[in-house]
């Protein structure tokens, strides 16, 4: 590498497929923020990244599969979890991220989500919660604030919004945190941390999206939502995840999960061995 | 030291079993699947059996995350596999694009009941067979194979691995509630009288391959995720590279042509038949499945009575041999085409004899044909 290239090349250029850039997402969008601390975690970790797969759905978020390179799959609408667990069960060897949105998780993903949770997949979600459909041009879904403005409703939301880390609590999601895109550091430690912890981890990434959502509900700028952003979070670990409900006045950001449980990967393990160590005596019988 | 993959013997299963033994002695090493019936007994059977090979069984929530975590594990290398009937075959709709698409070795079972919609569970039907071959979206091929013994089903199922791997396609194995319910004779073979074709593995190195360049046979060589060629797969229309192409004429031709092609091209190497009595026939009988079982006693009947009967059974029905039944309708002075359905491969065997006439003997229901119905129809299509 060359002083010119020492100079104009990203620090994070060499995790990244560059001939796929320009990536697709628009000016101001969160989905760059949370890749690159993404990014910067692997890094950071040294994670060999011949043993990493990146599984996004579909949506603005979910082209970030596509961007680095390590083995990536972009499946169906919805179905990123349920592929990520088939990759997960058949080589427990690799480390499985799921990167994607809030409509692609938890609405027509809904049920793998909460299942793979609930069986402890060892797999890492992470989820960019833009509040709204932005690849189709702003359609409402399932964490849209009630009463806010999208194509879909005209007249303001009149549904209830999932507070997404108390579902995955709720679930048995053995770790669980929220953060901004401001929060770049702890975002990326969270990132770090669930990497390195067996089982099923969900991170919520609050994300602005200034062309679409943040424009039709009059929220400003991106500068002026990453201020709003600070204004209104609110750091508490281990706060109770059924009471972080994000309202208009505070985002309550934080660790809120961070258990032990056996992973179903590891139940399957030992469940084969005792079976195949029991056929063993059988035999020798 | 006897295989614990391989049952070697014979034995006296259900058809779901026997098939549940083929997968394992395939090499399925990966089972996603949800209950239903009459597909039920092959994840049961496979939920004991994986465990003991040391294989993968889990239980998805429904079918649309069962197929998802199959193509996840083909995608690790391992052979996989889902089982289910109508309602579990249509939530599969959306991820046997993806399969396509993405081009994942890897096999469904339908075990066909009655439908439209829950239909009738317990009984069989074969109202499945077009939906296996335009049920999702877009153009594509896929291969479906149908047995018509308990036997096939074991013999089969391995045949539907085979053939996923060398063409890189899901491949079907439709059967229905009275082929996976009844119990027969299986001979399992000794491991080493099995024929078990792999995946083409990539032959350059990670930063050469190419995840979506084909070989001559349109087939491309296949890297596995975690042996380092870092490559992407998506079910957007894609280049050679697996890079999205949303808005190119070109890819979109190109890529869609192949994943037809690869198929179309190869259809004299895939298709099977069973040919009975044909050479001198004046009307055929065009069977598969559990169909095909009344029309081989009806032909042999009918040939007692004097008329001059065969039988084509199709143990491929996708890709259609088209021009293996062209062949066929130049000689025949009329085809009857017995179905559990109210047409469907009629369609295809009408499109395929031009000017022959076909005649369709449909049953809906619980009684598969009966032989008797079958002879009267030739009579009638002779007349």
């Amino acid at each position: 590498m060359n002083q010119g290239d020492r100079m104009t090349q990203h620090p994070l250029a060499k995790y990244l497929r560059s001939e796929r850039m320009p990536h697709i997402w628009c000016e101001g969008c969160g989905n760059g923020v949370l890749l690159s601390s993404f990014l910067t975690a692997l890094d950071e970790l040294k994670v060999d990244l011949d043993k990493i797969v990146v599984v996004s759905g579909i949506g603005c978020i979910g082209r970030a599969a596509g961007y680095v390179n390590v083995d990536s799959f972009h499946t169906t609408h919805g179905r990123a979890i349920a592929f990520a667990t088939g990759v997960k069960l058949a080589n427990p060897d690799l480390q499985v991220v799921v990167i994607s949105g809030d409509g692609d998780l938890f609405a027509i993903g809904g049920n793998h989500f909460i299942h793979a949770a609930r069986r402890n997949i060892d797999i890492k979600v992470i989820c960019a919660n833009n509040f709204n459909y932005g690849m189709t041009g702003g359609q409402y879904g399932p964490t849209t604030p009630l009463e806010a403005w999208t194509t879909t409703t005209p007249y303001g939301n009149i549904e209830h919004p999932f507070n997404l880390v108390h579902l995955a609590a709720a679930s048995g999601a053995v770790y669980v945190a929220r953060w901004t895109t401001l929060h770049v550091r702890r975002l990326k430690d969270s990132i770090k941390k669930s990497l390195q912890k067996e089982g099923f981890s969900f991170i919520e990434v609050i994300s602005p999206c200034p062309t679409i959502f943040d424009r039709y509900n009059k929220r400003g700028t991106a500068v002026e939502v990453m201020k709003w952003f600070r204004l209104i979070s609110n750091v508490k670990h281990g706060y109770d995840p059924a009471r972080t409900e994000i309202t208009n006045n505070q985002i309550i950001v934080g660790e809120f999960v961070d258990v032990e449980r056996p992973s179903y990967g590891r139940l399957l393990r030992e469940m084969t061995k005792r079976v195949q160590e029991k056929l063993k005596e059988e035999k020798a019988k | 030291m006897k295989s614990r993959a391989v049952l070697t013997g014979t034995h006296f299963l259900s058809g779901d079993l026997a098939c549940a033994e083929g997968a394992i002695a395939a090499g399925c090493r990966f089972f996603g699947g949800y209950p239903i019936t009459p597909a039920t007994e092959i994840s049961e059977r496979m939920s004991r059996r994986l465990v003991e090979v040391g294989g993968v069984y889990i239980q998805m929530e429904d079918e649309i995350g069962s197929l998802a975590a199959v193509i996840g594990a083909s995608y690790t290398g391992k052979k996989a596999m889902t089982a289910t009937s109508g309602p579990g075959f249509s939530l599969m709709q959306e991820n046997i694009g993806l399969a396509v698409m993405t081009e994942a070795p890897l096999v469904i079972v339908n075990i066909m009941r009655g439908g439209p919609s829950t239909g009738q569970p317990t009984m069989p039907s074969q109202q499945d067979v077009m939906q296996a071959k335009w049920g999702s979206h877009g153009d594509y091929e896929i291969i479906a194979l149908a047995p018509s013994s308990v036997q096939e089903m074991f013999d089969l199922t391995i045949d539907c691995f085979n053939l996923a791997e060398s063409y890189r396609v899901p491949v079907m194995l439709l059967a229905d509630e009275i082929i996976g319910h009844m119990s027969e004779r299986v001979k399992i073979p000794p491991p080493e009288e099995i024929t078990i074709i792999d995946r083409k593995k990539p032959k350059v190195p990670p930063n050469e391959y190419r995840p979506f360049k084909p070989d001559d046979d349109l087939v491309p060589p296949m890297g596995c995720f975690g042996e380092g060629y870092r490559f992407h797969a998506t079910g957007l229309t894609h280049d050679e590279k697996g890079a999205p192409k949303t808005v190119s004429v070109e890819e979109q031709t190109k890529l869609v042509r192949r994943l037809c092609d690869k198929i179309r091209k190869n259809t004299h190497k895939i298709v099977r038949v069973q040919e009975v009595m044909l050479e001198d026939a004046e009307v055929a009988v065009l069977a598969y499945g559990i169909a095909s079982r009344a029309a081989l006693s009806a032909v042999r009947k009918a040939r007692k009575e004097g008329i001059k009967a065969g039988l084509l059974r199709l143990i491929t029905i996708w890709p259609f041999p088209t021009e293996l039944v062209a062949k066929m309708a130049d000689h025949v002075t009329a085809i009857v085409v017995p179905e559990m359905n109210y047409g469907q491969l009629v369609r295809e065997v009408e499109r395929a004899a031009k000017t022959t006439p076909v005649s369709l003997l449909s049953k809906l229901g619980e009684e598969p044909h009966r032989p008797s119905e079958i002879i009267t129809a030739m009579r009638r299509a002779l007349q």
